[in-house]
């Protein structure tokens, strides 16, 4: 029985609810003792019981697992960080609020990058999440334990969080669908803030259906967040099965250097599959993409330099010292920050810091300016654009954390297009040494319905069926 | 050496920068209304205390009263300007960084009066640390409480070329910024409750030299008397070091008002790497034409045209032209009692009446909340012209007009305080001769100082109702001049 | 590249305490991560401008309309030291500019 609730789609299960031929409380209590007992150190915290009365609206008691950088009010929301240990908002995430106001209903906290810094989920300061379809190696990250969680059967979706990946690479690394909007569609009200130009919040899910409509209740313009926008046109669920008429690009900067052998296979063998659908395929230039990572790794840790100095031990979150208000400041952050979050703190502050502002981060924000531009003529030649989402598939534990700069290369292919503002999603389509392999499918700015009308086409074509046991 | 440096005059040379609190309803950045004296951090919410993920939305109104504030000091508006963060760690500063602008401010290159303006933006306040030694100053090793009531409320930084060259003029100019900003009604401007903080940066040179000196900044002057004191203090400091062959150290200064003294803030080197950034939780401001005539048209007379314009038209003396122009409620009142006296009235009597006795009568409190009319002081400042109230009676009929209110020649009736009659007061000045005939004889031998005291005679008995001058031609005829 | 003193001083600017060991490994990872970065230094940026927003809206504003603040027991709770009125800390002992 309850086997059978957990194949249901998000979407299925949705609508069983609202057809009275499931009740949403037994649906949730379901996930609900997976998530407990789950083992992947997915969840950092668990809802005690479904929420009393089915919710109204179309979502209809859904259970949803929530990144732990949103705020919730009242429910534990450290962004995986031990300074904000044990801090509970006195408010909730508008991403979240929307998403209640829909009918989902929270079912936990999922683990991540601390700060949403990482890309493997070994950053976390509450431990690390192990890939439910190897526990040798790491889900992804930022948003790891949301990966790991939809893609264990923990969760029927989660919400993640992307700044330079953090949604699509872990959904590729764990074999699920994630998409990061256009910049601005989904409020950031709520969201602990990492690189606030970049961070976007987005749907994690089973399927490219899901994610339409999980994401068509998030998005929205908040007056509380002034670089929101909304959406010009609803997210519509896809129902096409055909491409024709699309022109994809394959920008040569993405897809040569760094890629896996077995990566590259499943990237070509689903450009072969577009073609089949009655899409063209066209090689287009992003002359500096190259240079994402060096942008990146500049404008998000000055932005997360400022961004984290409000953890002082005054307000909330966790204080260490109880000497005068330097060691205060400097003891609580020390011991409250892990390593990776240290690193970027120095590499942010270094960047601003008198006499080198223009070599370092006025020198990042022209080369944004640059790669937004070539994102730009590029789209003036295609609809889309695809890459694989990760270079390599799911790496093992420990097997990165020595060396920081080859774990910020692994961000690559999914780094260009925050910096540019622009929506992308990861699907799963296929698998290389037996762990799956995510295609990512980006557009212009508020494509995100042609962008998941033709990751469900794609979708369908592949047939991507895997899941990893759900022990 | 030393006495070529003694022998020399120096010159001051100062600019002054001036945080201005807004009068909006709520905050910069959050809907929590400003706060006036309530229980401390009972006026907060997530934004303004710094909760993880809570973002900034600018308040319509700060901008608004920031633009008319520019315009008002004669700017240039920025047809774009964004918002940084300015980042320091302080327990009064919730985020670690101060919202503020930076290299593009909303307004600059303006002027006020003589005093150039170098640049006006917007930023939002810190809160207040209440500390918990007695002294008020700062300790180390004791705790202090934050209050973030008063965090994020709206600032205009408005930063003055170093134009000022005297302390007193420091403080003239501070007093007409402050009129003209009261005037525009976006500050209470109360120096004494920090809605108006001014700040001076001090350097002095040799008199008729063109570079400018190592500069010092003085802080923490909250009051007019306080700020003129301050800089004098400092240039007194300066010129002593000078002379005595040191040199200025670029410093920031505390301003003790209790001891007059001023002591060095230490602050640590790095504090002042404020490794700014643009606030990528904010948009650009670009205000729009609409915005701009929505400003314009929210500018009354200033206080700097007013004055010009009494003095110009109405041919007051300047004095009396700044002073009704510099309070506004004087000001008004003025106007007010101009009108009613109608054509051919005598402004600059008018004025004197204003700016003298009633002044004296209502000292700081607005003229028009008496219950004084100003039609009733029109009509005494007439009745006064045509002789029928001697002027030291007026006054008598003025204070019961500002206590009482009512019509000045009703008082006059009542109170018997009119003009004394020709045969009246020839029967009164007969009588205080016979009665002092020492000082008669006084006069006739040409003292004229002798002659007070059979006016004042005179005056007593009439209870003021006597013109002295009158009293005094009766009495130099009855000697016989 | 970046040298012992500097990982010092930017520590001391971003309030870290670092140990030893981590000032050690600071430097070097810093450097590497830097050597990489500084790659966009051959790039000719001269005439292109800097994107700090990649929306472009301007003017979002929010009417002068006072919102409820929290109750003050709220807006306490989280702290880690506070009295009935107020948020503790230790007073500065020095006072730097705001
Ligand atoms: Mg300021
Ligand atoms: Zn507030």
């Amino acid at each position: 029985m309850s086997q059978d609730l957990l194949g249901l789609s998000a979407a299925q299960a949705a609508e069983r609810i609202r057809g009275g031929d499931l009740a949403s409380h037994e649906l949730f209590d379901a996930y609900r003792e997976r998530a407990a007992g789950e083992e992947l150190g997915a969840f950092l915290w668990v809802a005690d019981q479904a929420p009393e009365a089915t919710p109204d609206g179309p979502l209809a008691g859904v259970p949803l697992a929530v990144k732990d950088l949103f705020c919730v009010e009242g429910v534990p929301s450290a962004a995986a960080s031990r300074i904000l240990e044990g801090y509970r908002p006195p408010y909730t995430a508008t991403a979240v609020e929307r998403l209640r106001d829909a009918g989902a209903a929270v079912l936990g906290k999922t683990n991540m990058d601390e700060f949403a810094m990482g890309s493997s989920n070994e950053n976390s300061g509450f431990g690390p999440v192990l890939n439910p379809w190897d526990r040798t190696r790491v889900p992804g990250g930022s948003s790891g334990g949301s990966a790991a969680a939809v893609a264990a059967g923990l969760a029927p979706w989660a919400i993640g969080t992307d700044t330079g990946g953090s949604i699509r690479q872990p959904a590729a690394l764990c074999g699920i669908v994630g998409m990061k909007p256009t910049y601005g569609a989904v409020s950031r009200y709520g969201m602990i803030a990492f690189a606030s130009s970049l961070d976007q919040a987005g749907p994690l899910t089973r399927d490219v259906t899901d994610c339409a409509l999980l994401l068509r209740h998030m998005v929205g313009r908040d007056p509380c967040d002034s670089t929101s926008t909304g959406v010009p046109e609803e997210v519509a669920l896809p129902s096409s099965e055909r491409l024709e008429g699309l022109r994809f690009g394959i920008p040569p900067e993405l897809t040569g250097e760094g890629i896996e052998p077995g990566v590259r296979e499943v990237f070509d063998a689903t450009v072969w599959r577009i073609e089949e659908l009655g899409g063209t395929v066209e090689e287009v230039a992003l002359p500096h993409a190259g240079h994402g990572i060096s942008a990146y790794y500049v404008i998000a840790p000055a932005e997360a330099s400022a961004n984290l100095a409000r953890y002082d031990g005054v307000r909330f979150g966790q204080r260490v010292g109880d000497g005068d208000l330097l060691s205060l400041y400097e003891q609580t952050r020390e011991e409250g920050f892990g390593t990776e979050v240290k690193r970027r703190i120095m590499l942010g502050t270094y960047a601003l810091s008198s006499g080198y502002y223009e070599a370092y981060y006025g020198r990042a924000q022209r080369v944004r300016t640059k790669i937004a531009d070539d994102f730009r003529a590029a789209f003036e030649r295609v609809d889309l654009i695809v890459t694989p989402t990760s270079p390599t598939v799911a790496f093992g534990l420990g097997e990165r954390t020595d060396d920081p700069l080859a774990m910020y290369l692994s961000d690559a292919l999914t780094v260009p297009m925050p910096l540019a503002g622009l929506p992308a999603i990861s699907i799963p389509a296929g698998m290389s040494e037996e762990l799956p392999v995510g295609f990512q499918i980006a557009g212009p700015a508020f494509s995100e319905n042609q962008i998941l009308d033709a990751a469900y086409a794609i979708e369908r074509a592949v047939g991507f069926d895997g899941g990893p046991p759900r022990a | 050496m030393p006495e070529a440096l003694a022998e020399r005059a120096y010159e001051p040379v100062i600019g002054l920068e001036i945080h201005v609190q807004l009068k909006t309803r709520t905050k910069m950045f959050c809907g929590c209304k400003l706060s006036f004296g309530e229980e401390p951090n009972t006026r907060t919410c997530p934004v303004c205390l710094g909760h993880p993920g809570t973002l900034p939305v600018t308040n319509a109104e700060a901008v608004h009263f920031a633009l008319m504030i520019g315009l008002a000091l004669e700017c240039e508006i920025a047809p774009r300007s964004i918002f940084h963060r300015k980042n320091y760690f302080y327990p009064d500063l919730p985020k670690g960084y101060q919202v503020s602008q930076y290299d593009v401010p909303l307004a600059s290159r303006g002027r006020l009066g003589d005093v150039r303006i170098h640049r006006v933006h917007l930023e939002e306040d810190a809160a207040k640390l209440v500390h918990a030694g007695a002294s008020g100053r700062i300790h180390s090793a004791e705790s202090s409480v934050v209050d973030f009531n008063r965090g994020g409320t709206p600032l205009v930084e408005i930063v003055t070329e170093p134009d000022v060259r005297s302390a007193s003029q420091a403080k003239e100019w501070l007093e007409l910024l402050r009129s003209t900003l009261r005037r525009l009604e976006v500050s209470d401007v109360r120096m004494e409750e920090g809605s108006l903080r001014c700040d001076a940066n001090v350097s002095i040179r040799p008199a008729g030299e063109a570079t400018l000196g190592t500069k010092t900044e003085l802080k923490n002057m909250n009051s007019f008397r306080f700020l003129e004191r301050g800089v004098n203090a400092e240039i007194a400091r300066q010129e002593e070091t000078l002379r005595a062959g040191g040199a200025i150290s670029q410093e920031t200064l505390h301003y003790d008002p209790a001891s007059g003294a001023l002591s060095p803030l230490r602050s640590k080197e790095e504090a002042h790497d404020y490794r700014y950034l643009p606030e990528p939780d904010l948009v650009p401001l670009a205000p729009t034409e609409e915005m701009l005539e929505r400003a314009r048209a929210a500018l009354p007379e200033l206080p700097a045209q007013r004055a010009e314009r009494l003095e110009r038209d109405l041919g007051l003396p300047p004095d009396n032209a700044q002073r009704l122009a510099f309070r506004t409620d004087l000001g008004d009142f003025f106007e007010a009692t101009l009108q009613a006296a109608g054509d051919g009235a005598d402004a600059r009597t008018i004025s004197n009446w204003l700016t003298g006795d009633l002044v004296s009568l209502v000292g700081d409190s607005d003229p028009a909340a008496s219950k004084l009319e100003p039609s009733a002081l029109a009509r005494l400042v007439g009745m006064v012209a045509q002789g029928a109230v001697a002027p030291s009676a007026a006054k008598e009929v003025l204070a019961i007009l500002v206590a009482d209110g009512g019509d000045p020649a009703r008082v006059v009736e009542a109170k018997g305080l009119g003009r004394a009659g020709a045969d009246e007061l020839t029967r009164v000045v007969e009588r205080a001769m016979a009665d002092q005939a020492d000082a008669v004889e006084k006069i006739r031998a040409g003292n004229r100082k002798a002659e007070g005291a059979i006016v004042g005679a005179v005056m007593r008995e009439t209870k003021g109702r006597a013109d002295g001058a009158e009293v005094i031609r009766l009495l130099r005829e009855r000697i016989g001049e | 590249m970046i040298d012992r003193e500097q990982v010092l001083h930017v520590a001391r600017l971003a309030r870290l305490r670092l140990t030893d060991a981590e000032v050690g490994r600071m430097t070097g990872e810093l450097s590497s991560i830097l050597d990489h970065i500084e790659k966009i230094g051959e790039l000719d940026l001269e005439e292109v401008a800097p994107t700090s927003h990649v929306i472009e809206l301007e003017n979002v504003l929010r009417a002068d309309e006072p919102r409820e603040s929290l109750p003050r027991e709220v807006a306490l709770r989280e702290a880690p030291d506070s009295d009935a009125t107020g948020f503790r800390v230790p007073s500065p002992s020095t006072v730097e500019e705001a």
